[in-house]
């Protein structure tokens, strides 16, 4: 068990959506999908955003593509052409979720590195 | 055609403001049977109709004329179709800009066809006194909340009136509003006859539309894993080599930059992508879970087995309306002690205004320590020791055109009665411009005509 950034077992890409932003996250194998699937819940990435998303976190499933798909609904100060934010479209959303640390098994941070 | 044929599509811009190097270089460097261009956003809408209202002819991309300028022989010559959403509120004026450029260059017999029908701006009256509310999808409101203050209107029109105007022999096609994939999914439905029905079918178009409307975001660019990314400086745009079942490969040209694979695809999958199960077209609702998705060689990955279902009785519209004003702007400070003194800055520029009767609610001010972790806010990690220097950024924003613009005056003064270390006020001051809503809401699609016309030139 190592306690790491998940940018570790994981990858990202982020936008905006209305006024919040979708961040996806795209797990690196299937042993950190399933763990990221167990840990990465939509509360945890709510309580790691909290200081720029005042919205709710919904989370979405795709197996197929190993992706967790998170919307955090109030996350661009306004949105579009209404925030005042540097980061008014989410660009970086994705970037700010993989420094989440979690203590993750050494099975899975080996899975990675022969995905 | 042989059911077995691959067609070719590109994307070469992924936005407006895209590089005019991509759908260049897609022309130059490889075979194709199809670019499409994007040069659409929600805000870019309300910019165009105020041009139009200056200026008839003007409110279209005029980027796109430019490009056709630089590759119309190669277009003719290597018959490359080209699908642009580049109309924007005026595609005539558009598609007669484009007409002269041909002209200019000699050809004859070039048709242009010209897809409309997705602005609605002078019918709202008409349409809410039928009934429809435009409750926005969002909040529920109606529109007769901000009526007054609706500065455009389009409905996201479908991928059907495109195949339609290139069944009429159309080379070139230009549209106003329509969703981004359905710039990809017509070309498919006029090559391989598929049906309104073909649920499937238009759904894989979709999710092939879906990857390549962001350009190189699908190639390696914007990706997580940067260091991996070769040649970025010729990064390739992306081509999907589609095949009438509906499955296809996403590639790009030989001796291109960036690559295609499975996670450079499926970065760009991610995208905006909110419920994969449901991802709602006007020409269906594809679902982003159901494919495979397979690296089938280098630069190739392959996407099949896509599902889809019926289409929603609605058409999406985006509308745009004043929604007050905004300033920003910024100054540098340097250390020692940077933060601090960044933030002695700030508390500054509020008292003045205070002193002087301006005050802004919190939500209507802003300030950033640029270089002091503001994109990564709250984070722990993302937390930097003492920054050598911090980009000191404020702004305010309310309903008041004066109040905001009162602001800027405050602002550059601090650099010689603030602390010391205070410059990079070029620019000059802040002023107020306008914050453009976005108001999305449904529309019943019988309400709706598409209508496609065709011009040889």
């Amino acid at each position: 068990m190592t306690r790491t950034p998940i940018s570790a077992i994981a990858a990202a890409r982020s936008g905006d959506k209305g006024e919040g932003s979708n961040v996806g996250i795209l797990a690196r194998s299937d042993a950190a999908y399933a763990f990221l699937k167990e840990h990465l819940t939509a509360d945890v990435v709510r309580e790691h955003m909290r200081a720029i998303n005042t919205g709710g976190v919904k989370r979405f499933e795709a197996d197929n593509m190993r992706v967790l798909n998170f919307l955090l609904e109030d996350s661009l100060g306004g949105g579009g052409s209404a925030s005042l934010k540097t980061d008014a479209q989410g660009k970086t959303h994705g970037l700010a979720v993989l420094r989440l640390e979690l203590d993750v098994p050494d099975d899975v941070l080996a899975s990675v590195e022969n995905a | 055609m042989p059911a077995n044929d691959i067609i070719r599509i590109a994307n070469g811009q992924g936005f407006w403001g895209d590089s005019i190097l991509g759908p260049v270089r897609l022309v130059n460097e490889g075979p194709l049977d199809y670019l499409t261009l994007d040069y659409l956003a929600e805000v870019t809408m309300s910019i165009m109709q105020k041009l139009k209202s200056r200026k008839p002819d003007a409110g279209y991309a005029t980027d796109f004329v430019t490009l056709i300028d630089r590759v119309l022989p190669q277009l003719v010559e290597k018959d490359i179709k080209v699908v642009a959403n580049a109309g924007g509120v005026n595609p005539h004026a558009c598609k007669d800009a484009v007409l002269e450029v041909i002209k200019k260059h000699g050809y004859e017999g070039v048709k242009v066809a010209v897809v409309e029908g997705d602005d609605i701006l002078g019918d709202l009256d008409d349409l809410m006194a039928q009934g429809e509310e435009f409750r926005n999808m969002d909040t529920g409101e109606p529109l007769s909340a901000v009526r007054d203050r609706v500065s455009s209107a389009n409905v996201y029109l479908g991928a059907f009136p495109i195949a339609e105007a290139l069944d009429q022999g159309a080379q070139i096609v230009i549209t106003g509003r329509g969703t981004d994939p359905g710039l990809v999914i017509g070309p498919l439905i006029h090559e391989f006859g598929w049906k309104p029905d073909d649920y499937d079918k238009i759904a894989a178009g979709t999710v092939a539309g879906h990857i390549v409307e962001c350009g190189a975001q699908c190639t390696g660019g914007n990706y997580t894993d940067w260091r991996d990314v070769k040649d970025m400086a010729r990064i390739g745009y992306p081509v999907i080599e589609a095949s009438a079942d509906g499955s296809f490969v996403v590639t790009k040209h030989e001796g291109t930059g960036g690559m295609v694979t499975v996670s450079s695809v499926t970065h760009q999958l991610a995208y905006e992508m909110g419920d994969p199960a449901n991802y709602i077209t006007p020409d269906g609702v594809a679902d982003f879970t159901s494919f495979s998705i397979e690296q089938e060689g280098p630069d190739r990955v392959r996407v099949s087995g896509v599902k889809g279902g019926p289409p929603t009785p609605t058409y999406k519209v985006s509308m745009s309306y004043h929604d007050g004003w905004k300033a920003t702007g910024q100054l540098t400070i340097s250390g020692p002690d940077a933060l601090e003194k960044a933030r002695l800055c700030a508390q500054v520029v509020w008292d003045r205004l205070a002193f002087d009767g301006y005050e802004y609610a919190d939500e209507e001010r802003m300030v950033e320590f640029v270089g002091a972790n503001v994109c990564h806010d709250g984070i722990a990690s993302a937390q930097a020791a003492e920054p050598s220097e911090v980009v000191l950024r404020m702004g305010v924003k309310g309903p008041d055109r004066d109040k905001v613009n009162r602001f800027g005056p405050e602002l550059v003064p601090l650099v010689t009665s603030g602390p010391p270390g205070v410059t990079g006020f070029a620019g000059g001051r802040p002023k107020a411009t306008e914050i453009i809503g976005y108001w999305p809401a449904l529309l019943r699609k019988e309400l709706v005509t598409p209508r496609v016309s065709v011009f040889t030139a």
